[in-house]
């Protein structure tokens, strides 16, 4: 039995449409692959500063107990801690404005925290003791680890980012609504030198 | 003039990459755990504190790497430590389990530096709050005392003691024996085909026509499926290879999550 053409055209067209689904799958794959990384980078971003944040009141309860310690230090760090653990964004959800609140929230804390470590030098008897100078190294150590989650996570943006909006991906992305993502800036300020005053 | 910067800034950025990771000692070939550029240790020395060491990582898979360096070439003693871990891929893949002991000397009046820094998968085992003490108490008096040997020696000792309960010799053991049956596996394959092969074309034409093609297929699939198995059994002898006394086959790829704690005098 010999085909007709109108079975060899449906044939033909059954084998290309069955190609670009699965090219346009891998694709996809790949885009969701990607979300997924920044999602789990983007989480551990959110655990390394909720860890700053737990460390917050074993820090103010050491301090607190010193004599006469500076009250208004004090409420400033319990203050901006309440601010920036009430931020969260969900990964879905990282975008310019979100990612700015975010860092707001956080670099409000971070001052606190750097104006308090100033205040506490004027106290030589708390400083000498153990239980600050493991605080201060677990603050320390969180900071360090702030710094590597936020990279790590600056990377797995731009990745994404590139991706979806290289040719042909920004095709499949663009229809299934994947949206570029947002990474850490520079902390506003910390291009301009501290000014010292006596 | 804002078009120029735009060019610029990546550039700058790109070259600036590439200087950093020239700052960084390269990873030591052949590999070695203990790697005293600064050359505070004597040979001697250098030899125990290695033997301790490559033993630790043959029984426990942990890697405790000691890096002395003449200068911290502009970065933070953490940020150092962090890089050279991530870069030498210090302790085993998956688990990360390395830790790095940076230390650099004190010259004249330039403060001395050392800083413990340890891999996301002993965090647990060793906070920082533990790594401070371990610098303060066991490593500083030491080396203010010149005695850079006897500082490395009891902080190496006291991560060990840590470290050894959170990765044990059992677990090591039962993930490298699984590896010889691997190999076991291919060569049974092959033994089935070849019978399979000969018994069908015993047996009448039909059957003997399609058969061979089909388990030839079959052979092909299952030994590129354990050609995998092959190659790890073979990269994971090199990476332990030596077992008791012999040296230290290499680092395992582990990764730095930025933890870990220092002090300078």
């Amino acid at each position: 039995m010999k085909l007709s053409k109108g079975w060899i055209i449906l044939i033909v067209v059954v084998v290309i449409v069955v190609i670009l689904v699965g090219w346009g799958t891998g694709i996809y794959n790949k885009i969701v692959a990607q979300d997924e990384n920044v999602g789990k980078a983007w989480a551990n971003v959110e655990n390394v500063y909720q860890r700053r944040a737990d460390l917050i009141p074993n820090l103010v309860a050491t301090v607190k107990g010193v004599a006469d310690f500076e009250k208004s230090t004090l409420t400033d760090v319990i203050e901006a801690r309440a601010k920036a653990t009430s931020v969260t964004i969900d990964p879905a959800n990282l975008n310019a404005q979100s990612m700015q609140q975010f860092q707001a929230a956080q670099d409000g804390l971070s001052s606190a925290l750097s104006r308090l470590m100033v205040v506490v030098e004027r106290y030589p008897e708390l400083k000498a003791t153990q239980n600050f100078l493991e605080l201060q190294a677990q603050l320390e150590g969180t900071e360090n680890r702030i710094t590597v989650e936020r990279m790590k996570f600056n990377e797995s943006v731009q990745t994404y980012n590139t991706y979806i909006r290289s040719f042909p991906p920004a095709v499949f992305a663009g229809m299934f609504g994947f949206e570029k993502k947002a990474p850490f800036e520079a902390q506003s300020g910390a291009e301009v030198a501290p000014k010292v005053e006596f | 003039m804002k078009k120029i910067r735009y060019y610029i800034l990546p550039l700058l950025v790109f070259t600036g990459i590439i200087g950093f990771s020239q700052d960084i000692p390269p990873r030591p070939e052949p590999p070695r755990l203990v790697n005293d550029l600064a050359g505070v240790l004597t040979a001697d020395q250098v030899q125990q504190l290695e033997r301790k060491l490559v033993n630790f990582n043959d029984t426990t898979s942990t890697q405790i790497t000691i890096v002395t360096v003449k200068s911290l070439n502009g970065y933070d003693k953490a940020d150092f430590a962090y890089r050279l871990g991530e870069q030498w891929g210090v302790g085993q893949k998956g688990k990360n389990n390395g830790i790095v002991v940076l230390v650099k000397p004190k010259y004249g009046n330039e403060r001395g530096q050392v800083y413990i820094a340890s891999g996301y998968g002993l965090e647990g085992v060793i906070p920082d709050a533990i790594g401070v003490r371990i610098v303060n108490n066991e490593m500083i008096p030491n080396f203010k005392e010149n005695n850079y040997f006897g500082g490395l020696d009891a902080a190496t000792t006291t991560l060990m003691d840590l470290a050894s309960g959170e990765f044990t010799a059992d677990q090591y053991v039962k993930k490298t024996q699984n590896k010889p049956y691997a190999i076991f596996i291919p060569i049974l394959i092959l033994l089935v085909v070849f019978f399979l092969i000969r018994s069908s074309r015993a047996k009448s034409h039909s059957v003997g026509k399609s058969l061979p093609f089909w388990t030839a297929f079959w052979l092909l699939g299952s030994m590129g499926g354990h050609s995998g198995s092959w190659n790890n059994f073979s990269s994971g002898g090199g990476s332990f290879g030596g077992g008791g006394g012999g040296g230290f086959g290499g680092f395992g790829g582990g990764s730095f999550g930025g933890g870990g704690a220092g002090g300078s005098w």
